[in-house]
């Protein structure tokens, strides 16, 4: 109870950072994703090619690797930084948008996977019926089969958004101020591993619990009967 | 899959052995003169910190926590080979101490407070302070009022890292996982220093040597203790008498000087034991 009133404020300011972590990745991700879903199922075959490759690389490498990369091969090598090299703020925010970065072209390649699926979902009929009205692809894609995709996968995509934010946490290895980050604060100054845990994994599941409940709401709303 | 009667019994099983292994963990307290006789110690030290416990791709260790460890097992009595040691990364220290996993702990282990409330210290057998490392052709950093503006590294939640937050707010702080992440940092350029205890910064500087300097007077007080159970007084006892005898025999210099001496970091007034 000691710790809950002494870390109280910096507790809400954490989570604060790691909900809008996880929404502004959600939104990278999803445009990504739906971006990369529709070119695996698009009729140029080096636009497969480069969705199915990207798909693999990122979904099989481990995403500390991604975000380490993100500050030391992106930032630190190639001098790519996304924020004012002047503004005294600088590595703070370099580092956010940087793990948005990596957190996105990660979780994208899962939200595709899961896109492909529910397109896969769609009767091949609704897409011929398209191309007799003399629909272009991208017009085919946007109008008539990811909408109808997208129905299908409201569940799946509450599992992607509940590993997202528990993701999130490993955007502290290059400094980002999220839950984990005032973890490993809390732990070094108060010698108490198991309580500060505690903590986290509670603010944690008060996070994805209501996640998973409204996405698993929505899905039965939408799904096709 | 049938449930037959086998298998329930073997899920039966397996559920009561971890209960029971769950309920296993109150064996009765270690001692640090148990162990002794016993005539094999388990010492925590870090794996991952170049000239204080660094495990060597031979399978060996070395720096000076190490020394100081191995020392101190010998006046216990008991033979260097005799020694285990186990990792202890600063999370798992009080956590490995109380559930008796590790006799003794020399790991870069801060004497607090708080952490008096869980373990006891022996020592301190160094007294280490807040200093900075930055590459050996920089001459503008100098000390801790020269950081105006400047990018510093140090590792996520530490001390050194809080300190700086709190007590140099004009300082850009990059926090990474773990030092050697600081350092790469450091030689390519996108940060001007990184922070934390001298001995630390020391034990970097001698390991890439003519590549970075630690520069400045420390700016902080940290006491590094030898953590033990915290209530046997008698093993506490015998260790800081170990200690004393180290620093009085010229062990202690010479450990200094054998692991991070190469760093050109001037040998630091020994410590006093502090026999609460």
């Amino acid at each position: 109870m000691n710790l809950l009133s002494k870390y109280g404020d910096q507790l809400i300011d954490a989570f604060l950072t790691t909900i809008y972590l996880t929404l502004a990745s959600l939104d990278g991700a999803l445009v990504i994703g739906t971006i990369i879903a529709a070119m695996r199922v698009s009729p140029i075959p080096i636009a497969r090619g480069i969705a199915a490759t990207y798909v693999t690389i990122f979904r099989n490498t481990p995403l500390t690797l991604i975000i380490l990369f993100t500050s030391f091969g992106l930032y630190g090598t190639m001098g790519v930084a996304l924020a004012s090299e002047t503004s005294p703020t600088f590595i703070d925010d370099n580092n956010f948008r940087l793990a948005i970065l990596g957190l996105s072209v990660y979780t994208a390649s899962f939200v595709a996977e899961s896109l492909r699926s529910g397109i896969n979902t769609v009767p091949v009929g609704q897409a011929e019926a398209g191309r007799s009205l003399g629909m272009t692809f991208t017009q085919n894609i946007s109008i008539v089969v990811l909408p109808q995709a997208f129905r299908a996968v409201v569940g799946p995509l509450g599992s992607v958004v509940i590993a997202l934010t528990k993701n999130t946490t490993i955007a502290s290895v290059i400094g980002v101020a999220e839950a984990s980050f005032l973890m490993k604060t809390m732990i070094e100054n108060e010698a108490a591993i198991f309580v500060v845990g505690g903590i986290f994994a509670l603010g944690f599941m008060i996070l994805t619990l209501p996640t998973g409940l409204l996405f698993g709401y929505i899905s039965k709303r939408l799904a096709v009967s | 899959m049938r449930i037959t009667r086998p298998l329930r019994l073997g899920v039966a099983i397996a559920a009561l052995s971890i209960v029971a292994t769950a309920c296993g963990g109150g064996e009765e307290a270690r001692t640090i003169s148990s162990s002794a006789e016993s005539g094999n110690l388990i010492v925590g030290i870090k794996f991952d910190q170049p000239g204080l416990g660094l495990r060597n791709p031979d399978g060996t260790f070395s720096g000076f926590d190490v020394e100081v460890a191995k020392y101190v097992a010998g006046k216990l009595g008991v033979d260097e080979a005799n020694i285990e040691f186990k990792e202890s990364p600063s999370a798992q220290r009080e956590t490995l101490i109380e559930n008796g996993e590790v006799d003794y702990i020399v790991a870069t282990y801060s004497i607090t407070d708080t952490r008096k409330e869980k373990v006891g210290f022996a020592g301190p057998y160094f007294v280490a302070g807040q200093s900075l490392l930055v590459r050996e052709d920089n001459t503008d950093i100098t000390g801790p009022a020269s950081l105006d503006g400047k990018r510093l590294c140090s590792v996520s939640g530490s001390t050194p890292a809080q300190n700086i937050a709190d007590e140099y707010p004009g300082v850009q702080l990059q926090n990474y996982d773990t030092y050697s992440a600081c350092v790469e940092a450091l030689r390519n350029g996108s940060i001007d220093a990184l922070t934390t205890d001298d001995i630390i910064l020391a034990g970097y500087a001698a390991q890439s040597p003519g590549q970075f300097k630690v520069v400045g007077e420390p700016f902080t007080t940290e006491n590094y203790g030898i953590g033990l159970n915290k209530d046997d007084t008698e093993g506490r006892n015998q260790i800081n008498d170990a200690i004393e005898e180290m620093v009085s025999s010229g062990a202690w210099e010479q450990a200094f000087e054998d692991t991070v001496g190469a760093s050109g970091y001037p040998l630091p007034a020994p410590p006093t034991v502090d026999r609460y």
